[in-house]
């Protein structure tokens, strides 16, 4: 990682973030990648209370706050501004939660890939809807307690893929980082900020509120996600280069599920059935990378 | 320099004057010719202007609210469904105070589907917080468009013009187009009085707690009572410089009339040719034409009426279970004032069904030979329908 980068920092402590919030983990270092020349457009999530009540603000750049299902939208119109401005240095990126990015808020976002905007999508993904009180999302994974998918009830139904949906437009730049590899993230931020037109980056934050964890174990389970493969980090370029990140793998699934409350239902069988999904999610997407090798 | 144009045109026309630079639009019918020749200036270098083609209405003004806040000039058109996907970004522009400037055509809204003219979609709009003025023909529909961008971005709030489906966006008339260093003259550049800087990083639209949220919408209120004052003396400057004026509201022979015609939107004119017909046999009978329906003239409204016995509001809009929109807003003005006009409502031409000058003169003389309205809101030339009969 570049020193400079690390250095530079451009959020502030006195956050209101819940303690081992891996949403202000992801912020801090997005913008460290990022730099002070960035426009943060934010549609509403858990960031929308995070970021600080009228007269202060948890971060250093100009942000601007917005309704729930228009990140894609508002971000195409600032971009539109600037160009007209004659700023072209000014990075737009849009800071959504999965609710956000997944479920109300795909539309504009597929609509502004589509039209190819000129500025980065990052979703940072807790896996439910937090902020309201953990109610589930097209994110939520198979198996996971939420408020909304309470008791026996629980979700019986796969977490959305995201990044293959964004994929499918055939956008330049398409990746998946995670707040315990931040030199990965901040890599990842920054190949995203040379590249122009639509960009999406899609970061795993572990909410220790919502997934009935303890806060010291933000960092170890959203580690997990991927020593598990169930969150592999990996970029497509334009729709068809994939280049996976990080292979080994560490855990089973078993092993990351256990240690979690909002799994604490869930019977051998039934991790069991979930391993199977986690391998063949993975086996697709090994032969995705290989036929692009 | 007159040209014919479609209303639809003389928006555009204004659009390009006022120099918008993002103009963000989805199609709907009757919007859709507003578009095409905007679409059109920005793709052939006659505007110096970005063209967003966004996948909805909602997206369209969350763009326009993006481009707002990033220090641009912008603009949107709009109609019936479209408008009423846009309702949770009408109040988050006014909100946040950006002054964009939208055409919106009133078009009915479904079931069934109607393209024709209604005022219902703009009507229920009231709440939002935006400017809204009602236009009876295209040169007023240009000249509005321009007065509107000034307005708006003297007072930090967002402007509706707005113009019948078909009997106005769709008709060619002759229109008068100011030349562009007038218009330069009366529009200035936009100055934005505040927008998102990297150099001067600020935070828009965050939480705000009730310590503060009252404030803010009770300045919206004050700023929306400023646009009043404020259009008046910008109405003024324009005349000065096109010899062009309409007021916030016109009365029409008001003076000695004992029964006024309150009206808005085409049906003005029509209204105009009764209105010379029933002077000519000698009834003592007016026009009051609303041009600002918000922020509401509440002011001129009283000093219009204030001699007339009886006042017959037109509505061609509908608030389900409380009749005419603007037959509401007009016992709101005089409900206060002693010896007030008895106030008629009526409800006519749903769904473009046309206002005939025969249907107004029939409110007329139902109006003059009444003595006390009715409770309710009259629907004008309904048919007979026979609910809940079987076939044989």
């Amino acid at each position: 990682m570049e020193l400079d980068a690390l250095d530079q920092e451009l959020m502030y402590s006195g956050h209101t973030g819940c303690p081992g919030c891996g949403a202000t983990i992801a912020m801090r270092f997005l913008l460290k990648a990022l730099g002070d020349k960035t426009v943060v457009v934010m549609p509403a999530s858990c960031w929308s209370v995070i970021a600080g009540p009228y007269p202060q603000c948890a971060v250093k750049v100009p942000l601007i706050h917005s309704a729930f299902e228009t990140g894609g939208a508002v971000a195409s119109g600032v971009r539109a501004a600037l160009d007209l401005k004659g700023d072209k240095e000014t990075t737009v990126v849009t800071w959504a939660g999965d609710g956000g990015t997944f479920d109300i808020g795909f539309q504009a976002l597929s609509g502004a890939v589509e039209r190819n905007e000129d500025f980065i999508y990052v979703c940072y993904d807790n896996e439910a809807y937090m902020n309201t009180g953990i109610q589930r999302s097209s994110s939520t994974p198979y198996g996971a307690w939420t408020t909304t998918t309470p008791g026996t009830d629980w979700k019986k139904l796969r977490k959305k893929n995201i990044v293959e949906a964004l994929v499918a437009h055939r956008i330049p730049y398409a990746a998946t980082a995670n707040i315990a590899f931040p030199e990965d993230l901040v890599r990842k931020a920054q190949k995203a900020k040379s590249i122009k037109g639509s960009r999406f980056i899609h970061i795993f934050a572990s909410c220790p509120t919502g997934w009935r964890i303890p806060s010291e174990m933000s960092i170890k389970i959203a580690r997990m996600a991927v020593q598990t493969n169930i969150f592999p980090l990996y970029e497509v370029e334009d729709g068809v280069r994939y280049t996976i990140n990080y292979k080994p793998r560490e855990y089973l699934v078993r092993e990351y599920f256990k240690l979690q409350g909002r799994f604490r239902h869930l019977t051998d069988k039934d991790l069991d059935e979930i391993q199977e999904m986690v391998n063949e999610d993975w086996e697709l997407l090994l032969r995705k990378a290989d036929a692009h090798a | 320099m007159k040209r014919v144009l479609e209303g639809s045109h003389a928006v555009a026309e204004a659009v390009r004057l006022a120099k918008a630079q993002v103009i963000s639009a989805y199609p709907i019918t009757p919007q859709t010719h507003i578009v095409e020749i905007l679409s059109d200036y920005c793709s052939t270098g006659k505007m110096k202007a970005k063209f967003l083609r966004v996948e909805s209405e909602h997206s369209a003004l969350a763009s326009l609210i993006g481009a707002q806040s990033s220090g641009v000039r912008t603009f949107t058109a709009t109609s019936s469904q479209g408008l009423a996907l846009m309702h949770e970004l009408l109040h988050w522009a006014s909100g946040a105070r950006l002054p964009i400037v939208m055409a919106e055509v009133n078009r009915a809204l479904g079931p069934g589907w109607n393209i024709w003219v209604d005022q219902t979609d703009s009507l229920s709009q009231r709440d939002t917080g935006w400017i809204q003025f009602y236009c009876e023909d295209s040169q007023e529909v240009l000249d509005t468009t321009l007065q509107a961008y000034r307005l708006a971005e003297e007072v930090n709030l967002p402007a509706m013009v707005v113009l019948d489906a078909f009997f106005l966006s769709h008709t060619y008339e002759p229109v008068d187009i100011p030349d562009e260093k007038d218009v330069d003259r009366f529009l200035p550049p936009y100055a934005p009085k505040f927008q998102l800087d990297p150099a001067n990083p600020c935070a828009f639209g965050q939480l705000v707690t009730p310590a503060f949220y009252m404030e803010m919408r009770h300045d919206i209120d004050r700023a929306m009572g400023l646009a009043l004052t404020s259009f008046i003396e910008i109405e003024e400057a324009y005349a000065r410089l096109f010899k062009r004026r309409y007021g916030v509201v016109e009365a029409v022979q008001c003076d000695d009339a004992d029964v006024v015609f309150l009206t808005s939107g085409t049906v003005t004119g029509t209204c105009r040719l009764v209105l010379k017909a029933l002077r000519e046999k000698g009834e003592k009978v007016g026009i009051l034409k609303v041009k600002l329906f918000r922020p509401s003239p509440v002011e001129q409204i009283r000093a219009a009426l204030r001699s007339a016995k009886k006042v017959a509001v037109i509505d061609r809009n509908c608030s389900f279970g409380a009749g005419g929109i603007f037959a509401q807003e007009v016992r709101a003005a005089l409900c206060n004032q002693p010896g007030h006009p008895l106030v008629y409502s009526y409800i006519a031409g749903i769904g473009g069904r046309d206002v005939t000058p025969e249907l107004l003169e029939e409110i007329y003389w139902k109006t003059r030979n009444s003595e006390v309205p009715e409770k309710d809101s009259i629907w004008m030339g309904l048919q007979e329908v026979v609910h809940g009969t079987r076939r044989a």
